[in-house]
């Protein structure tokens, strides 16, 4: 695809560095204005050096905060740094109140540290599809790192952190039901956790919870395997695990920090570092990529067809009368729908035939 | 979802921003629900912001509205600079800057004529303030 007159010059302008036009194309993106497909596709060949960072977890646990720090960080040690922080907006009049610039406090007046916020507008699982088009944008843009924040509750945030290369989980210590409530889902993609607020009580039982947890799910026979090795306690297992080339697992880390005074930052860092490698020599980050651009074609072909046939329903009196049809007895929703896609799955036969 | 205005995904972005020493945030705190319920995506700056802070944020999160929010009478000092840094961005075109606040009857102008849109002064009603957005708001492309 190529992008006509003023797309082209966007797409320009945001090569080139200007703020202004890389804010424009995440707005183009988030509106999905005509022409954003043919940005989005021209700005694909100059990604894929930006390190994709997620951090998601209940609200208050302080994810603005600790981005916060991070961002900070990196900008010391001469990162570029882009930030999309989704908040939910309100199913009822579509508005939202976008709080987490307010903790961007560390960062104010740095325009190398690029943070946008994003509401959820209540789209159907186009949300997703908008955050990982707005990290292409921040990508192509020439941001080093690239980090998103999201709640961690439901579906959609979930798929969000998908997009991401590393998933960094944050609990606040005594929340037992948090962590119960990570299990579904969440859990099982982080591969960073993130005790924050760990001067507060109870964040050793978090973060032993935490531990237990994750030694369930990469090994489900622990306790069991007395091993050959004689008793060996967790964290000599995990380095003897690291320590070996062919041992292709990342075990999750559990990290504490106390986000407020940047306690932990930097090891946290270095424990996203970590993972950044572990996803180079193993060759995982392009497994996660060829996975993610599988999904992405799969959902933008979803969408798309999806379109197509909302013209044929319109043809055919529209939705409504359709329904209307099938509960007066008339006919049924199968064979609805296979008159309607008849059309399509003839072009498709032909298609193929050939 | 609601049927106001939101043809074709367009949506409104404010930036609401308190600069300056000023810590009186009610006002903008009753403006961003104001604007909320409205149907807008609302962006708080939150307290003592400087004008470059505010030029950062409104350029970075790309909004249609940027209202200020002074009630120190510093506007002749701090409106112009954000003014002049949304001009260096070339943002300043497409956005539409608000003033609320007290602003005496002889500095109002002189906001008008450097470019504000408009200066809402205490007891506007919450509607004109939506209403006037809902018609002043930059058309882009």
């Amino acid at each position: 695809m190529t992008a006509t007159g003023t797309e082209s010059a966007l797409v320009d302008d945001l090569l080139d560095g200007r703020h202004r036009a890389l804010a424009r194309v995440i707005t183009k993106i988030e509106n999905r204005s005509p022409g954003y497909r043919d940005i989005v596709s021209e700005l694909h060949a100059h990604t894929g050096t930006a390190d994709v960072i997620g951090i998601t977890g209940s609200p208050g646990a302080g994810k603005s905060t600790l981005v916060d720090k991070l961002a900070s960080v990196y900008r010391d040690r001469g990162d570029t740094v882009g930030v999309i922080a989704v908040d939910p907006s309100s199913p009822y009049t579509g508005g939202a109140v976008l709080g987490d610039r307010i903790r961007m406090a560390s960062n104010v007046g740095d325009m190398d540290v690029f943070f946008r916020s994003m509401s959820a507008r209540g789209t159907l699982g186009g949300l997703s599809t908008a955050t990982s088009d707005a990290i292409k944008a921040l990508d192509a843009f020439g941001k080093d790192k690239v980090i998103i924040e999201t709640v961690g509750a439901g579906q959609n945030e979930v798929d969000i952190v998908r997009t991401a290369d590393t998933v960094c989980v944050l609990v606040q210590p005594g929340s037992g039901d948090d962590v119960q409530m990570l299990k579904a889902g969440i859990l099982e993609i982080g591969d960073v956790f993130v005790v924050n607020k760990a001067d507060m009580d109870g964040a050793e039982r978090t973060v032993a919870e935490l531990e237990e947890m994750i030694h369930m799910r990469e090994n489900p026979a622990a306790g069991l395997n007395t091993g050959h090795h004689g008793p060996v306690d967790d964290e000599e297992m995990a380095e003897v695990a690291l320590d070996d080339p062919d041992e292709e697992a990342w075990n999750p880390r559990v990290v504490e920090t106390v986000a407020t005074d940047a306690t932990g930052v930097d090891e946290l860092i270095e424990t996203l570092d970590e993972h950044a490698t572990w996803l180079q020599e193993t060759g995982q980050i392009d497994d996660r990529a060829r996975t993610r651009y599988a999904e992405e074609i799969r959902q933008l072909i979803r969408a798309d067809t999806a379109e197509l046939l909302e013209g044929v329903i319109e043809a055919r009196g529209g939705i409504d009368a359709l329904a209307e049809d099938v509960l007066s007895r008339e006919t049924d929703p199968y064979s609805v729908a296979d008159e309607l896609v008849a059309p399509v799955r003839e072009c498709v036969d032909e298609e193929l035939e050939r | 979802m609601s049927t106001q205005e939101r043809e074709e995904g367009r949506q409104i972005r404010c930036l609401i921003a308190k600069v300056g020493l000023d810590g009186h945030d009610r006002g903008a705190h009753v403006i961003s629900r104001a604007f909320r319920d409205a149907g807008f995506e609302v962006i708080y700056s939150g307290l003592h912001r400087a004008p470059d802070e505010i030029v950062q944020a409104a350029v970075q999160e790309d909004v249609d509205v940027l209202g200020i929010s002074i009630l120190s009478g510093a506007h002749n000092t701090l409106v112009p600079k954000i003014v002049d840094g949304l001009k260096e961005y070339d943002a300043f075109e497409d956005t539409l800057i608000l003033v609320g606040g007290i602003v005496p009857d002889d500095d109002r102008d002189e906001m008008l004529e450097m470019g504000v849109g408009a200066v809402f002064g205490p007891g506007t009603p919450m509607e004109e303030t939506i209403e006037f957005v809902r018609e002043n708001v930059p058309n882009r492309e």
